[in-house]
């Protein structure tokens, strides 16, 4: 009999760490993307992915754990796109765009550093692309503990959060700082990117932080629901990426499987597809049975 | 409470960028009035309420609610700004939009209150939106979406609502329904109103006060102590007629015999 997965899979260390901190990571990305994605910032999530590589690459050659070097440069980086301006979309855009890059240089710098040295061999390519299989199971408690402080501060700041991300302008005029509101927002979007990155890589992260939000938008009419659906959207992307990339070891003869990230983000890909096109369907469907009782009534 | 003065403004200048937009503004709004701020685009309308909400610094003067300086965190005001875009992906229902107009501004891990709710669901009655108080924000029309912004501002229960060209873009028909919705609102629930607008007439019939702005200036009174051919000529600088056509007001700008400028120099002028 062929089994749907190889056997022994759960019983491997590094798979149940991989799901463990997938699942936390998917639906810390879940809470936060919801919100990126209505405040239009996946630019700057994008842009703090890149910052989140420099400083993944910088922990590296430091002989740091990256996922200090992702969360602390993401921070950093928050921070200077507030200071270069983030009241006008313009400027946001701008100042998106200034630190983006500057972090791509510095990451150019990094990357090519590491390949320069002996003892951070196959560092650029987990740093990139992420490798969850080869992550030291003492890093679950920091980023348990660096989600769960994202959760909390979310749930914390989420009305005027939402107030500012629905009309700056009402939520200014109701006494809500924005601004304020709007910098702690980047300081757990970038932690959220640096979780992100240890499972699926930095370049990757955006995947799992606006995908499953973006799946969810397009059907959930409350924001409990979009970010409760958001979560079960990601963490099964997540799961079934790190299975599938576990298989994936006894597809080919060579015994050399795909990486975690491929898959998530093709998951995160079909999700989205998926939810456009019920969206599509729903519309035409709901347009239809509106219009029969019309025509129904026109023959009568 | 009739005859005291819920909101004075003092002596206002403002300048943005080196261009003076406001220029000593004086006027007072008392309990229960409804007010309509008259002016053509570019007027400083919506400079002045932005002044009044604590969000635009003034050169000099003050804004005094109760004879107390105005805060940004005051509740007696209350604003519905001239236009919110609500996507239609936003995830937040009629009813949640309008609760955010009691707790929107609060910080905390609590749920929300069931007297909240309550407060939402009289308000939503108050302003004719219960029939839709669970479809999603987006998915509403102009009109519809204009009672929710209402609602919202009325929920915290100010004394003052302020509201922002809310006329603008609307189809004649819906604009009648929200100043009737207004003037209601006014009646019944003793708020003070300020709203501003670049039509005149639909607001006749309501209006206790008009406040006239022009080139930066003011003048306020009734309707009939404001829009006066002397008024207004000496607030826009030139000579200015009225006329009124089957209750109707027209303002436009008088010819070059009278010492006024041509028409085509000004198209602005013509406000109705």
């Amino acid at each position: 009999m062929r089994w749907l997965f190889e056997p022994g899979l759960f019983a491997n260390g590094s798979v149940r760490t991989a799901l463990v901190l997938g699942a936390l990571v998917a639906v810390v990305s879940a809470v936060v993307g919801i919100f990126t994605v209505l405040r239009g910032q996946s630019f700057a999530g994008h842009a703090l992915t890149d910052v989140a590589t420099a400083g993944g690459a910088a922990a590296s050659l430091a002989v740091v754990s990256p996922l200090f070097g992702f969360i602390g440069a993401g921070v950093l980086g928050a921070g200077a796109m507030d200071a270069i301006g983030v009241q006008r979309v313009k400027d946001r855009d701008v100042a998106t765009g200034v630190v983006l890059g500057a972090a791509t240089g510095l990451s150019a710098l990094f990357l090519y550093l590491i390949t320069l040295s002996t003892s951070t061999t196959g560092s650029t390519q987990s740093i990139l692309f992420g490798s969850v299989f080869s992550v030291e199971p003492s890093t679950l408690p920091d980023a348990a503990v660096l989600g769960l402080l994202v959760l909390a501060g979310l749930t914390f700041i989420r009305r005027p959060l939402l107030m500012s991300s629905i009309s700056p302008e009402l939520a200014g005029a109701r006494g809500i700082r924005v601004r304020w509101v709007g910098l702690g927002f980047m300081v757990m979007l970038a932690v959220a990117v640096g979780l992100s990155a240890i499972v699926i890589g930095s370049i990757l992260s955006t995947a799992l932080l606006i995908g499953p939000p973006a799946s969810t938008l397009k059907v959930a009419s409350r924001l409990s629901r979009a970010v409760a659906l958001a979560g079960v959207l990601g963490v099964f992307a997540t799961w079934l990426g790190v299975i599938l990339a576990y298989d994936s070891y006894y597809w080919f003869a060579s015994r050399r499987g795909l990486p975690v990230s491929f898959f998530v983000v093709v998951l995160v890909m079909l999700e989205f597809v998926i939810a456009s096109a019920y969206t599509r369907w729903r519309r035409v469907h709901v347009a239809t049975l509106r219009r029969a009782p019309r025509e129904e009534d026109g023959r009568s | 409470m009739v005859g005291s003065d819920l909101l004075r403004v003092r002596d206002v200048d403002v300048s943005i960028a080196g261009r003076m937009i406001l220029n000593d503004v004086n006027f007072r709004i008392e309990h229960g009035e409804f007010t309509g701020l008259i002016g053509s685009n570019g007027a400083g309308k919506t400079t002045l309420l932005r002044v009044i909400l604590g969000l635009q610094n003034v050169v000099r003067g003050e804004v005094l609610v109760h004879g107390q300086p105005m805060t940004r965190s005051n509740k007696s005001v209350g604003y519905v700004p001239q236009k919110v875009l609500f996507e239609p992906d936003l995830p937040v229902r009629v009813r949640d939009f309008v609760a955010l107009g009691v707790d929107g501004d609060r910080f905390g891990f609590a749920r929300r209150s069931k007297a909240t709710n309550e407060t939402v669901d009289e308000m939503l009655e108050a302003v004719e939106a219960s029939a839709f108080s669970t479809r999603k924000i987006g998915s509403l029309s102009g009109g519809e979406q204009q009672r929710v912004l209402i609602a919202h501002a009325l929920v915290s229960r100010p004394e003052l609502l302020l509201l922002d060209e809310p006329l603008a873009n609307l189809d004649p028909g819906s604009a009648q329904e929200i100043i009737e919705l207004l003037h209601s609102v006014v009646t019944n629930q003793q708020v003070a109103l300020l709203l501003s607008s670049h039509e005149m007439n639909p607001l006749l019939p309501v209006m206790d006060r008009v406040i006239y702005a022009a080139n930066g200036r003011i003048a306020s009174g009734t309707t009939d102590e404001v829009v006066r051919p002397d008024v207004l000529s000496a607030l826009y600088g030139h000579h200015v007629d009225v006329v009124r056509v089957h209750g109707r007001v027209l303002v436009v700008a008088g010819d070059h015999e009278h010492g006024g400028s041509n028409l085509a120099d000004h198209p602005d002028l013509v406000i109705e």
